[in-house]
């Protein structure tokens, strides 16, 4: 009996894991449909500036405030360590590497999957439990590139806008605190930096992490939101599902993406 | 709200989004004013030690940034590190250039710095330096120093302990 009860433990393994991978499987197979179905969202780019209002431009104020925030908090760390070994100067570099290769893409891929994520899925899924979806079919409308293409687009156009305006306040912010306040001088904290920071290797791949963070939110926040069970519970499953899968695939990525881009060297 | 109020939020939105992703690029990464990798030759330097010596590191000559220092191998048969140099095109050097490796401040990078010789005949793309200064290592100078230090012995100006063995190799260093 024993051995019985340790088989069904595997088994409930086994089913948990056949269920994940098949869902994945789904999700990627909604990723091909969403762009395959893009032509109509990319036309009628009104549907798609509408979502990029919603998603984007109403997180502004959350991104551009935790951007400032988070670049004097790093300013003032940094200096406790740096002014030790009497490298106080090179704040910008610390400052503005942090930001541009990490915390810029990550922390505003965190933000928008809470802000704006949670808020497609939540639409998307209350769409189909109040059956506008199954409307939408039975008046010949495809509701995957009436709903679904304009909402995934305008987080991918969203998300990486947001991180550079995240990485450009965090840098002011972490000017404000070290130049005026900390007494570091204005020409070394730029004149370090620009040496420091290569546009390619640094500015560019943070460019795109933060798009790759951007396709991961946005199919992961309207894929929830479609493949929701369709009562009250179930939308409020899916809405917190998409923050918790959020973070994890973000954080995931970018650990793999850091291995390959930045991976030895400096 | 109107398409119209909508559109100019997301127009806003979106040339500020631009805007800070060409200020990441310009003000951050200094795209426009060195762009080194586009074009430049590149020269190989063969250095004993190259210390704590990084790719990417700047090359400088006479203080201003001329290149960077593109990889760092060693030569398996001669047991050299081989740098090679990724020099500005606007910069030419002489074929007698002495490169040698300096640091920063006490503690910090290291970086190549070149002394353009006499000759007439200037590098071209893949040559090699041949005189090449290495990195200071500081624990050779220390030990240099405790050496000599020693060898002095107690006819030195501190006078106190005689050292326990004087190596007779300290030939080098601070003499009396």
């Amino acid at each position: 009996m024993a051995l019985d009860a340790l088989a069904n433990v595997f088994v409930r393994l086994g089913t948990a894991s056949r269920k994940g991978i098949t869902r994945l499987g789904f999700a990627m197979r909604f990723l091909t449909a969403v762009v395959s179905h893009s032509g109509t969202a990319l036309t009628r780019p009104r549907l798609v500036v509408r979502e990029v209002y919603f998603g984007g431009v109403l997180s502004l104020v959350i991104v551009g405030i935790s951007g400032l925030f988070i670049g004097m908090v790093l300013a003032l760390q940094g200096y406790e360590t740096l002014v030790r070994f009497g490298a106080s100067e090179s704040m910008g570099v610390l400052v503005a590497l942090s930001l541009v290769r990490e915390l810029g893409p990550v922390v505003t891929g965190l933000l928008f999957a809470s802000r704006a994520g949670s808020a497609v899925t939540a639409e998307i899924g209350l769409m189909k439990t109040t059956e506008q979806l199954a409307a939408m079919e039975v008046m010949a409308v495809d509701p995957i590139a009436r709903v679904v293409a304009p909402r995934f687009w305008a987080g991918v156009i969203s998300m990486p806008l947001l991180a550079a305006i995240f990485s450009m306040l965090g840098i002011y912010g972490g000017f404000v605190v070290g130049v005026p306040l900390l007494g570091i001088d204005a020409g070394a904290f730029w004149g370090q930096m620009q040496a420091a920071v290569d546009w390619r290797h640094d500015v560019l791949n943070g460019v795109i992490k933060s798009v790759v963070f951007a396709v991961a939110v946005s199919l992961i926040a309207v894929f929830e939101g479609y493949d929701c069970t369709p009562t009250a519970e179930g939308v409020s499953a899916a809405t917190t599902r998409t923050v918790v899968t959020s973070a994890i695939a973000i954080l995931a990525l970018d650990f793999v993406l850091t291995v390959f881009m930045f991976r030895g060297g400096v | 709200m109107t398409q119209r109020a909508i559109d100019l939020w997301v127009g806003i939105f979106v040339a500020i989004g631009l805007a800070a992703l060409l200020f990441l690029a310009l003000k951050v990464g200094n795209l426009l004013k060195f762009n080194e990798d586009a074009h430049g030759y590149v020269i190989e330097a063969r250095f004993d030690n190259i210390g704590n010596l990084k790719p990417r590191a700047p090359v400088r000559s006479a203080g201003v940034v001329v290149g960077r220092v593109e990889s760092i191998a060693l030569d398996g048969k001669t047991f050299e590190a081989v740098a090679r140099l990724r020099i500005d095109n606007r910069f030419q050097f002489t074929r007698d250039t002495i490169a040698a490796i300096y640091t920063s401040g006490l503690l910090g990078e290291q970086f190549v710095g070149l002394e353009a010789g006499g000759d007439t005949v200037m590098l071209k793309d893949g040559d090699t330096l041949r005189k090449t200064q290495s990195a200071m290592q500081l624990e050779k100078l220390v030990s240099q120093f405790l050496f000599s230090r020693a060898a002095d012995g107690p006819s030195g100006p501190a006078g106190a302990t005689p050292a326990p063995t004087p190596p007779s190799s300290s030939s080098s260093g601070v003499k009396p």
